[in-house]
């Protein structure tokens, strides 16, 4: 190609990027002379990955390409299967403090039947600034009373909930909290204590009926009147779909598990998890999957050492539990990188808190069919980067999600190619 | 008369700060990050009663003074937070749209854990702010983290100029505005302050005409009223106190810009100024500075048109720029939020550390003191495994005043000064909101709207 065509399609680009978002691309491409970090199988250097029709069909050194497919040069990147954060509000909440743009927080206590995947607003400003990032992957979760809703897996590319939906939604349940919500909970020790006991017996009231439903459904054949919440909770009751249970405190983690024992539950994420530490061994044991999350926080306690919550992610995995990350936060999701890298500075094993933010996520979420390494015959969602994704100053390069490449332009990339140089700048010409 | 008036206040200066500790140690064959002149590898870094005494290869270390090896360790300042709420025990006087009378120095909590927690990552030393609720907030304080100390004094960092905070935007309005008083809108906000600064400036005027009427003999007079709140504003006029502005939008920058200039008002530090991007030029061209988030934004409606590239953007346009954190989680970290400018915009490893380091220092007034590693400054200095803006890095030890305050390997798990001994042990407190609600800056408004702020955070 000639230097004024380049210019020219520069010029293109450049103007597109200031009008609007430029378009995804569907095809087939080749990135070629990269070092693969496969998560499963290794590491391959020098190699290629060919994406076609939304799936990876070849990885490795030795491999061919269908002709026609775009080829991307990828010496001296890496490329790594898509970020998966385990727990976040992207895409159900716009701005937390403009109470019109949340969607995680519908009225009710126990409101399992209420959808995240619902109110996920695929043109949501902040997804496009979360998956340039490499983070590919989240879970939107609603937040609230006991059973507040379901959440769902979402991948950050597509028009729709159903385009973006990644095949796993889980009930969400808040185990009651003995623990202070923050600096603004100004409860005394005891009124917390009684809010604790009364929403456990509500909590168990609530799943004794849902117990009755499940029998009452069995025996009429399913035709019981409407009744959305119990409704709602048959699969989880039936051991059909995941009960994401959130538990932080070291007492509220051992209550949750004795809990989930007694009920023989087997399709169970414990989620948060921030005193993990104290009772890594008991969640190892019981062989309940544990999303935990912010890794970059406070200490739960003042006597607690100042690392701890930067070390917990480290010391559950040490102990074997089933691990995956999160960063429950949702303008800064992109975050999550960092917070596995925190994870590793104060004691986790790299390799594993790349698997925690990749393959055992998707295999928590019952999607490693899919998602979370780069082998053949799995979605094509995956990132191209130009060092250890987890170092902070890392840039990534190139997006793909079931296969569409993913322009790398967000709302701040585009004021910073605005505003870097300002025209007109200071004076007025 | 005078002269043992003079000998009689040096005495009073000097004993109120005496409990200040200093050390001395030898820091060995660091690769020493100065900031302000290079880096220099297998160094050493002599400290002498709290101060940088000597820097060079091989140097002996006095009989009787602490070693600390640094083989293999990134030697760096003392990191700097030029906007912080720990060790304090009230943030916002918020009964008024103007309480410039106000002072942090007087509600600093010497036992706050997250002092320690601070230096655990590194920060030396925090510029204590007044809240966001009023145009004119209080008087904040400029502090050292002697963390161990009973006595609130021993944090304040003696010498430090006067700052004070200003506050535009939502906060000031919703604050006020929903009570109905002014301010209610950014035009109100500008009207608050001109006000204010007009009113100080007859104030001044007064007793100026006064202070000479009265060296006239003869002059039966008598004095203006004092008034404490005009003495701070008319201090401000007179440059003695350094603007520090909680802003974000574009417009709301560039005004105060246009009224300090008609009153002229030269040292002025925009704090979070998320839209400081947008008006660069204007900032440099003012000489006016901007300390901000790395990457926060959208957690309110005004941080909507916000990017993680405005450091990048402000440096390269000139303007002094600090990270700061506003947080008692961020303050623990703030090495790795300078480093995300290296990822949004590219920024050399001197630029980024500069941000945490020797800009902040600048904005404070404290730069000829901290900030870099040179001769003759104060021994604020933290030690860490890697180089400072790897994400693997981990703060080994941090030093103030030549005092070893934080030490990874030595330091008890537990470190609380002054236990509370009906603390419920196992009570445990979730901080995940902490991180993303940002409302650091309205604590003690709560009265004024409890479930409009917090309403949001309290579903359970």
């Amino acid at each position: 190609m000639r230097k004024s065509t380049y210019i020219f399609l520069f010029c293109v680009c450049a103007v597109a990027a200031v009008a609007q978002m430029p378009k995804g691309t569907y095809g087939t491409f080749a990135l070629t002379n990269a070092t693969i970090e496969t998560v499963t199988k290794g590491t391959i250097t020098n190699g290629t990955v060919v994406i076609a029709n939304g799936k990876i069909t070849a990885v490795g050194t030795n491999v061919q390409w269908p002709a026609g497919a775009q080829v991307i040069d990828c010496k001296g990147l890496r490329i790594y299967p898509g970020m998966i954060d385990g727990g976040t509000n992207l895409g159900i909440s716009e701005i937390r403090s403009e109470p019109r743009t949340n969607d995680f927080n519908e009225v009710g206590d126990v409101i399992p039947q209420i959808k995240a995947l619902t109110a996920v607003n695929p043109n949501s400003a902040l997804i496009p600034v979360t998956r340039v990032s490499g983070v590919t992957t989240v879970i939107a979760t609603p937040e609230g009373g006991l059973f507040p809703g379901t959440a769902a897996l979402i991948n950050l590319y597509g028009y729709t909930p159903d385009q973006m939906f990644a095949g796993f939604d889980a009930v969400v349940m808040n185990f009651p909290s003995s623990s202070r919500r923050g600096f603004f909970d100004r409860r005394t020790d005891d009124d917390i204590k009684k809010d604790t006991e009364k929403n456990l017996k509500q909590l168990n009231e609530v799943w004794e009926k849902a117990l009755q439903y499940h029998k009452l459904d069995s025996a009429t054949g399913g035709k019981l009147e409407y009744y959305p919440e119990l409704q709602a909770l048959l699969p989880v009751v039936r051991g059909q779909q995941a009960l994401m249970i959130e538990a932080n405190a070291e007492k509220d983690i051992i209550a949750a598990m004795k809990w989930i024992k007694e009920r023989k539950l087997k399709k169970v994420i414990l989620t948060g998890v921030a005193e993990g530490w104290r009772v890594a061994k008991e969640i190892a044991d019981a062989k309940v999957p544990v999303v935990t999350g912010p890794v970059i926080a406070l200490p739960t306690r003042e006597y607690d050492r100042y690392d701890q919550a930067y070390a917990n992610a480290g010391v559950l995995k040490k102990a074997g539990v089933k691990l995956a990350l999160r960063t429950n936060q949702t303008e800064n999701v992109r975050n999550l990188p960092y917070m596995a890298g925190f994870a590793v500075a104060y004691g986790m094993d790299k390799s594993e808190a790349l698997r925690a933010i990749t393959i055992e996520a998707a295999e928590i979420f019952g999607v490693a069919h899919q998602l979370g390494s780069i082998e053949v015959g799995k979605s094509a969602t995956l990132f191209v980067c130009d060092g250890d994704p987890f170092e902070t100053k890392t840039n990534v390069r190139h997006v793909f999600i079931n296969g569409w490449q993913v322009p790398m332009v967000s709302r701040q990339t585009q004021l910073y190619d605005e505003f870097l140089k300002r025209e007109p700048g200071a004076t007025r010409d | 008369m005078k002269k043992i008036f003079l000998l009689v206040s040096a005495f009073v200066v000097t004993n109120a700060f005496s409990q200040v500790e200093k050390g001395s140690v030898l820091i060995k064959n660091g690769t020493v990050l100065t900031i302000t002149k290079g880096n220099l590898e297998n160094t050493d870094v002599l400290v002498r009663d709290g101060k940088i005494a000597q820097i060079g290869k091989g140097l002996a270390a006095p009989s009787g003074i602490k070693v600390v090896d640094a083989t293999g360790l990134f030697v760096m300042p003392g990191i700097i937070d030029a906007h912080s709420h720990i060790a304090l025990d009230a943030i916002n006087e918020a009964t008024s749209p103007v309480t410039a009378e106000v002072w942090e120095g007087d509600v600093i909590n010497p036992f706050d854990m997250d002092i320690y927690r601070a230096l655990a990552g590194g920060c030396t030393a925090s510029h204590a702010m007044h809240g966001s609720a009023n145009a004119i907030g209080g008087q904040c304080q400029t502090l050292k983290h002697r963390y161990g100390t009973y006595e609130a004094d021993a944090l304040v960092m003696e010498g430090a100029p006067r700052t004070i905070k200003f506050a535009l935007g939502e906060n000031p309005t919703r604050v006020h505005g929903g009570n109905n008083i002014v301010p209610r809108t950014r035009m109100g906000v500008e009207f608050v302050i001109r006000q204010a600064f007009s009113e100080a400036k007859e104030y001044m005027e007064k007793w100026d005409q006064y202070n000479k009427s009265k060296l006239v003999k003869g002059f039966r007079g008598t004095p203006p009223a004092y008034n404490l709140r005009m003495e701070t504003l008319a201090d401000i006029l007179r440059g003695n106190i350094i603007i520090h502005c909680h802003s974000y939008r574009a417009d709301e920058i560039y005004m105060l810009l246009k009224v300090c200039k008609d009153f002229g008002i030269k040292r002025l530090v925009f704090q979070h100024v998320n839209e400081g991007f947008k008006v660069a030029p204007e900032l440099a061209a003012a000489g006016a500075m901007a300390s901000v988030f790395a990457d926060w934004w959208a957690y309110k409606f005004e941080v909507y048109y916000s990017t993680a590239y405005n450091a990048a953007i402000l440096v390269k346009n000139g303007v002094v720029t600090s990270i700061n954190s506003d947080s008692n989680d961020l303050i623990r970290h703030l090495y790795h939020e300078a480093a995300k400018t290296q990822k949004y915009g590219a920024l050399t490893d001197d630029e980024a550390l500069a941000l945490i380091t020797i800009n902040p220092a600048k904005q404070l007034g404290i730069e000829n003191r901290v900030g870099s590693i040179e001769v003759g400054k104060d021994a604020d200095i933290a030690i860490f495994n890697a180089h400072p803006l790897s994400v693997y890095a981990v703060p080994q030890y941090t030093l103030v005043d030549g005092v070893v305050r934080f030490d990874r390997k030595n330091d008890a798990a537990d470190m609380r000064i002054m236990p509370d001994p009906k603390e419920n042990l196992e009570m445990a407190t979730l901080h995940e909101y902490n991180g993303h609600n940002h409302d650091a800056c309205l604590q003690n408004t709560e009265f004024l709207f409890t479930a409009k702020i917090f309403g949001a955070f309290n579903q359970e």
